[in-house]
């Protein structure tokens, strides 16, 4: 049987986490079909056929997918889940919100945020915010499975050539009404997919040597990320917390300013390729898991910090 | 309006866990435990809601072995009425928890279920989705603010790109996030109080619901370590080992 994939995207775009959970999905089966649903998504229909690992798409078009509720998908993707082994999604908030819905219905017992796929029912999904991996096997004839983007590769975008199917959608229980969407506008990396993350923490003693931070982030066109105590004593704003209950980032570099390591931070960070530290206590727990550590006073280091970077004059975008 | 809040013991985010060595699951022995944070947040808004005026009653709700009770008891003293606790030992997964809520919601007849957004011991994320799918009920998931208005709830969600706000239907399953509240803690009196109010037990295999486990948790390990990084004299060199050996600038 085949796996069939939820597509997360806005109508025009697919969204960047299905490219990742595109990835996992062919290491349980090649044989990959993705769901289209939206309003006037065509679009997205078109750029999916072109990844050379889809083999076929489903394209759904109605009024009543065009915000992704989950009371109206779920109904859909139930109805179509007849001919697939595995129903696959991005562990993002588009995916945590539906996928339990459907697998509910599908009397299916979910397996939520893999890391790794070791066989078509066998996965590793973190537990315990990271701090233990679970080796888990899947008893259930459908399987419901999401998958933690950061630890998969993004599938290629350009060259294949799968073939679109338009389907019919499925009625709305219209119990659910979406009202409006803000998104954080930025000229900066998105925190989840940044290459680069320069997060301060309780150090920092205020909001305003944020920037600091933030002349270092223009610099390398990376991400503010902060730890929770910076969130709490109101430095900067919630939507950069990383950690068990903010964000998990995976950049290639993560700089870590006045930050001690709680577990609740390191379970949103440790898993990035380079992490520097910066930080004067000596002993602080966040030393253990940096691969450079700076012992200094953050005052002192980040604009010398800056200046060095000045000094380099080639930094890539 | 009744409220219905779901409460899980887990251990307490501050407490660093360790994977037991023969890779059977982590310690829980003699380990601080605590009330899922998030349901304390879930707590928090029902609380909220009923001293607005808004709401009648509030029932706490969990589901796990004997000493789960200790969540609904500490629900009882912020402000909860009644609890209800659902006896069952040994790892339950979310699908078998959102059965037993089913039964209760079907018994209680609430017109809201709030709970944490996600329990911080198996990070799964399912149980509010699956209960309301189970009740063909909608749902509000990562709630960051509630209003309650006429037979609606309009509800302010964190997502990925920002914030959404959405509509659903009364009754409704709503999930909460941190930002939702600010916990209060309970007073010594409310303590002393909350001893006396009423906490029904129910065996869960007296409720008919099949909670054997789908999914074998074949092992736990504890996840590959960070080899030991080096200390940086000063900010020259972080540059240099930052462009040169690590070749992330």
């Amino acid at each position: 049987m085949s796996v069939l994939l939820i597509a997360e995207h806005n109508n025009k775009e697919i969204r960047p986490f299905t490219l990742n959970a595109i990835t996992a999905a062919i290491q349980i089966d090649p044989d990959l079909h993705v769901l289209i649903a939206g309003n006037s998504c065509g679009d997205v229909a078109k750029a999916v056929s072109a990844i050379p690992s889809v083999k076929k798409i489903l394209h759904v078009d109605a009024a009543h997918y065009e915000n992704f509720l989950p009371e109206n998908f779920a109904p859909l993707v139930v109805r179509i889940s007849e001919n697939y082994s595995h129903i696959i999604s991005s562990a993002n908030t588009f995916g945590k919100n539906l996928m339990p819905r459907v697998a509910a219905l599908l009397d299916t017992s979910q397996v939520s945020d893999i890391i790794k796929v070791v066989s078509p029912d066998t996965f590793i999904r973190p537990i315990y915010a990271g701090n233990a991996f679970a080796t888990v096997k899947s008893n259930d004839a459908k399987k419901c499975v999401t998958i933690r983007p950061t630890s998969f590769e993004p599938a290629a975008t350009s060259g294949g050539s799968a073939t679109v199917e338009k389907i019919d959608g499925a009625e709305a229980p219209n119990i659910s009404k979406f009202i409006k969407r803000e998104e954080v506008k930025s000229d900066r990396p998105e925190l989840g997919t940044a290459r680069i993350v320069i997060s301060g923490g309780r150090g920092m003693q205020s909001g305003d040597n944020f920037k600091l931070i933030t002349a270092i982030a223009d610099k390398l066109n990376a991400a503010i990320g902060a730890s929770r105590a910076a969130v709490d004593a109101g430095y900067i704003t919630n939507d950069h917390q990383v950690g068990q209950t903010g964000k998990v980032v995976v950049p290639d570099l993560y700089i870590a300013v006045g930050i001690s390591g709680a577990i609740q931070h390191l379970a949103g960070m440790k898993e990035s390729k380079v992490i520097v530290a910066i930080n004067k206590d000596g002993e602080a727990p966040i030393f253990s898991v940096a691969d450079y550590g700076l012992e200094a006073d953050l005052f002192e280091a980040l604009p010398q910090f800056l200046e060095e970077l000045n000094k380099l004059n080639t930094i890539q975008k | 309006m009744k409220i219905l809040v779901a409460v899980k013991r887990v251990i307490d985010y501050n407490v660093q866990v360790r994977v037991k060595e023969d890779g059977t699951g982590v310690v829980t022995d003699n380990v601080k435990m605590s009330t899922n944070p998030p349901d304390d947040n879930a707590v928090e808004e029902a609380v909220k809601i009923k001293e607005s005026g808004k709401a009648k009653e509030i029932v706490a709700v969990t589901v796990g072995e004997e000493k789960a009770q200790e969540t609904v008891r500490k629900a009882l003293a912020v402000g909860a009425d009644r609890g209800v606790h659902i006896k069952v030992d040994g790892i339950i997964e979310p699908l078998a928890v959102s059965k037993i809520l089913q039964k209760i919601v079907e018994k209680e007849k609430p017109d809201l279920v709030f709970m944490g957004k996600q329990a911080i011991d198996d990070d799964c994320n399912q149980t509010g989705q699956m209960l309301s799918a189970l009740m063909n009920w909608p749902q509000a998931t990562f709630a960051s603010k509630i209003e309650i208005k006429e037979n609606k709830l309009e509800v302010i969600r964190e997502v990925d790109e920002g914030l959404e706000t959405i509509e659903v239907n009364i009754p409704a399953v709503v999930t909460c996030d941190l930002r939702l509240n600010e916990p209060r803690y309970a007073s010594l009196p409310n303590i002393m109080k909350a001893k006396k109010k009423p906490i029904e037990q129910i065996n869960a295999s007296d409720l008919g619901v099949d909670t054997k486990q789908r999914i074998e948790q074949i092992k736990v390990e504890e996840p590959p370590k960070r080899k030991a990084g080096i200390k940086v004299a000063n900010v020259a060199e972080l540059v240099q080992k930052l462009k040169n050996e690590a070749k992330v600038i």
